[in-house]
């Protein structure tokens, strides 16, 4: 009885004539459907695969010619062909790392606003539509705003405070980046928030403590790695950005001097020369920093959903 | 589902119904300088108006107008950098170089009140390589002892993408300045010393207009149209000379090349403006390449005839140079080069 | 009880910041929308969109080639991504534990995360190169591949929350697995997946940096796949960056456009993930 109890389950529905009972007529299509739904993810996890491949095959040149040192040398000469990505590294570290700086109170408190205090009424509301806006918004556009609104005001500053009044440059670039992070930012900072299990506010709350209290001593170091994730995400963005960076940061290929130089990041150097590289090791150059920008952010997103992934179990 | 499948169907059904318009070997694509863009503008509108034949020119820069045409997705390149010979052993086939106009780079500059500026090629070198800091340094002053400059730093602007524009004020750096020559040298694209990046002759100067105490080159007609003032330049012979169509005129009246491969800054004409530069029109001179038709090639050919001779009138009042009868004269001779299947389209 | 005073103080001084803050941060979304509408409805007239784009320096001229532009290579990227990435969600909804999914769903995550330049190169090398083009086609391609992690995740998180119940309730009454999928989940969970795709749709409608070197721009109206196009967030691109004032006035003009393009997506989504929503 033991063996035969499996095959009991004998489906008499969807036999057609002729078939065996327990094997539906459907087998076939259900099995060509389950294998275009495999493909389909695996179509997917080939693109993947070849877009990494790719960078690296049509980079191969400029890797050749100058190895390890492409990421050291401070040089981009097309014309004696000396190609080094030092000066983007840098300029994209710095306009990244600056944005964050800037954004990390506001999107802290849109994120604390929205997490812990009123959830219904006018102001989240504002504030959650606001926020969705703003993150609707095209890159061009915050660059164009940068370009007419954010660039005067900063070469005013610039003149009033006696240096060169570019307008442009590494720190208007990062006000503008900072502004378009603010809502990935904050509604990732805002899960991360809302994960905090409810048994330990409750518990601070009831021995007393205001809610001041309890983010600061309570939510906040518990968080800390889920916010630290958001953070390093949030940076991944930021790197990855380019027309809004493009249009404000003044395209200058030199090491920047100071926060008010012109620079380029590696995402608006590839935008500016890409259509105009005329050697191939020029273009393979570009490509390479475009491999760089894939690494690094791939990292960084990885790095993040790990920390976040171990944060969310570890309630 | 059924409702995402009609919708998916009608949209391809709709790019297919939009894609059936006709073959179009009645629209070229060129891209390339952005020197002589604002005329190649209105020459494209005034052809397509006069002849039907839609003319889609990218000004990305010299630069770009070479790659592309390297490449072959444009039907020709814009560019006032000509090819050198290995330049041309990279493109894998020979390059006529039509020569459309000449135009002038001029040296603008954004100083408020300051309506004259006087300058000597030494002293453009030097605050190109950042050795002369301030407005007011005496060797500038000396030069234009009428106005009072101002204490401020320079900001030099200079192309932040590939371009023409660069290669024929580096050339002209580079014959007078040995400095200049060995440090940064000449081509579309430099390691510039110090400055801003712009994009575009339009992106200089717009970055010039709204940067006070900046300076940087561009080509004479964006300074006019956007009332932005220019520098007298100092020319080989000693005389101050004021950029126009005139000087430039005369900056190319020397004995030109068959090719018409020819710098002419630092002209050695007397009364020549030293950055004047042609402006190039790069073909294939073997039209029958990749699956271009011989109908296609027509269509080129013809645009680029019509450029030479009744294009011509547009010239002067956006302040380009018109070819003068020895350049006409040899751009007719480049264009009938040109052939498909060994045959000249031109007849 | 001073204690408790300051302690309570000090929460509604905090309060209070994070108020300001919060408020602060909402003031640029208000001064993009208020200087755009301000300098761009003036150039907003019939002309505007459906005439072609002048030559330099010449006063009118509209940007109609770029909103056809628009909706071409959105259209392309809708077709190819569309059905790929809705079985892609659904295979990842229908086999949560298996290695494979985990592979794709690390891999969707890094596809998510490539930013949009670096698609354009390779829309670049697959597509412009081989065609010896640029087309609108090519850029239709860079925009798919930019919208498939956005539809696959979605597709995926809606249809994992339609209860199992329902599929098992399907299959016991003798549905074959591929009609369970297409007829009783997929619906359930329709108003998530076209939410998805809405916004998926309105984010790559204002994308730029990968059409820079494919669609390319055009400054004739093309409706030929296979030639390149201009879209308006190009338009914004280019015009904002030249010195003509007459250019600054259309691009003005196009960004109001495109962020009234961008709204009303956003607002059908929503309006759609509230109607349609099956409840369990």
């Amino acid at each position: 009885m033991g063996k035969n109890q499996q095959q009991q389950k004998i489906c008499y529905v969807n036999t057609g004539p002729g078939q065996k009972p327990g094997v539906s007529k459907f087998f076939k299509k259900d099995f060509l459907f389950k294998f275009i739904l495999f493909f389909s993810g695996f179509l997917v996890f080939l693109l993947v695969l070849s877009i990494f491949v790719s960078l690296i095959l049509n980079s191969v040149p400029s890797l050749k010619e100058f190895g390890l040192k492409f990421f050291v040398s401070k040089t981009w000469d097309p014309v004696f062909e000396q190609f080094g990505a030092l000066p983007f590294i840098t300029g994209t570290l710095l306009t990244s790392f600056l944005a964050i700086l800037i954004t990390i109170p506001f999107s802290l408190a849109i994120s604390i606003y929205l997490a812990e205090f009123t959830k219904h009424g006018f102001y989240p509301g504002f504030l959650k539509n606001s926020i969705d806006l703003l993150a609707g918004v095209p890159s061009v556009v915050y660059g164009f705003f940068g370009i007419f609104v954010i660039v005067p005001v900063i070469r005013y500053l610039q003149i009033k405070l006696h240096i060169e009044p570019y307008g442009v440059g590494i720190f208007t670039a990062s006000i503008i980046l900072s502004i378009m992070i603010i809502p990935f930012s904050s509604s990732l900072g805002r899960e991360i928030i809302e994960m905090v299990p409810a048994e330990i506010k409750e518990a601070a709350y009831s021995l007393g403590s205001t809610r001041f209290e309890v983010i600061k001593y309570v939510i906040l170091p518990y968080a800390r790695s889920g916010i630290t994730a958001g953070i390093l995400l949030a940076l991944g963005r930021a790197i990855g950005e380019t027309m809004a960076v493009t249009m404000v940061i003044g395209n200058s290929n030199m090491m920047p001097e100071s926060i008010f130089s012109p620079s380029n990041t590696m995402a608006s150097v590839i935008a500016n020369e890409f259509t105009e590289a005329v050697t191939s090791i020029h273009l393979s150059s570009l490509i390479e920093i475009g491999v760089v920008l894939f690494l690094v952010t791939t990292m960084i997103s990885i790095t993040g959903k790990i920390i976040i992934k171990k944060f969310a179990v570890h309630q | 589902m059924k409702k995402i499948f009609k919708v998916m169907l009608g949209v391809v059904m709709m790019l297919l119904m939009v894609n059936v318009s006709k073959a179009d070997d009645k629209e070229l694509i060129g891209a390339g300088a952005t020197f002589p863009y604002p005329l190649y503008s209105k020459m494209f509108d005034v052809y397509y108006k006069e002849h039907g034949i839609k003319v889609n020119y990218s000004a990305i820069g010299s630069g770009g107008g070479i790659r592309q045409l390297k490449e072959k997705t444009v039907d020709f390149g814009g560019t006032d950098a000509f090819l050198s010979d290995q330049q041309i052993k990279e493109m894998g086939a020979d390059i006529v170089h039509i020569p459309v106009c000449m135009g002038a780079v001029v040296l603008a500059y954004n100083m408020p009140g300051i309506k004259t500026l006087y300058l000597t090629p030494d002293i453009v070198a030097d605050m190109f390589l950042g050795k002369i800091k301030k407005w007011n340094d005496p060797k500038i002053q000396k030069i234009n002892p009428k106005e009072k400059l101002p204490d401020t730093n320079i900001v030099t602007v200079h192309r932040s993408d590939g371009s023409g524009t660069t290669f024929i004020f580096t050339d002209y750096l580079s014959k007078i300045s040995n400095e200049w020559q060995s440090k940064v040298g000449k081509g579309t694209s430099v390691n510039w010393p110090i400055g801003l990046g712009g994009k575009g002759n339009s992106g200089v100067a717009g970055l010039i207009k709204n940067v006070p105490y900046s300076i940087g080159y561009v080509e004479l007609i964006y300074a006019l149209s956007n009332k932005i003032p220019f520098a007298t330049l100092q020319n080989k012979s000693g005389v101050f000379i004021e950029p126009s169509l005139t000087t430039t005129s005369k900056a190319g009246d020397v004995k030109l090349p068959d090719d018409m491969r020819v710098s002419i800054t630092d002209t050695d004409a007397k009364d020549g403006y030293s950055i004047s530069g042609f402006t190039w029109i790069i073909v294939y001179k073997k039209q029958n390449y990749g699956n271009r038709s011989y109908e296609r090639a027509k269509t080129l050919v013809n645009l680029l005839w019509w450029m030479v001779h009744q294009g011509q009138k547009y010239a002067e009042e956006l302040h380009y140079a018109p070819l003068s009868k020895q350049a006409l004269m040899k751009a007719e001779n480049l264009i009938k080069s040109i052939t498909y299947n060994g045959k000249q389209i031109m007849n | 009880m001073e204690n408790i005073r300051k302690r309570i103080l000090k929460d509604r001084l905090f309060t209070l910041i994070v108020i300001v803050l919060s408020f602060t941060a909402c003031i640029p979304l208000l001064a993009i929308l208020g200087f755009i509408i301000k300098n761009g409805i003036s150039s907003i007239n019939l002309d505007f969109f459906i005439h072609l784009p002048k030559p330099v320096g010449e006063h009118g001229g509209g940007i109609s080639n770029a909103i056809i532009g628009t909706f071409i290579v959105v259209g392309i990227a809708f077709v190819i991504a569309t059905p790929l990435s809705l079985l892609a969600g659904i295979y990842l909804a229908e086999n949560k534990k298996n290695f494979f999914s985990d592979v794709l769903r690390v891999g969707i995550d890094i596809l998510a995360s490539i930013p949009s330049i670096v698609i354009g190169i390779i829309a670049y090398l697959w597509v412009v190169k081989p065609m010896k083009s640029f087309s609108a086609l090519s850029g239709g391609i860079a925009l798919a591949i930019i919208m498939l992690p956005v539809v696959i995740k979605s597709t995926e998180e809606t249809l994992s929350m339609v209860p199992d119940s329902l599929r098992e309730a399907s299959l016991a009454l003798g549905v074959p697995y591929f009609r369970t999928i297409l007829k009783v989940i997929v619906p359930a969970g329709l108003s998530g997946i076209i939410t998805g795709i809405l916004i998926a749709i309105s984010r790559i409608a204002g994308e730029t940096a990968p059409l820079l070197f494919t669609a390319f721009g055009n400054p004739f109206m093309n409706l030929n796949v296979t030639k390149p196009v201009n879209t308006i967030p190009l338009v914004v691109f280019n015009y904002s960056t030249s010195p003509y004032e007459q250019w600054h006035k259309i691009a003005w003009a196009a960004a109001l456009v495109l962020i009234a393009i961008v709204f009303v997506f956003n607002f059908l989504a929503r309006i759609i993930s509230k109607k349609w929503k099956t409840k369990f």
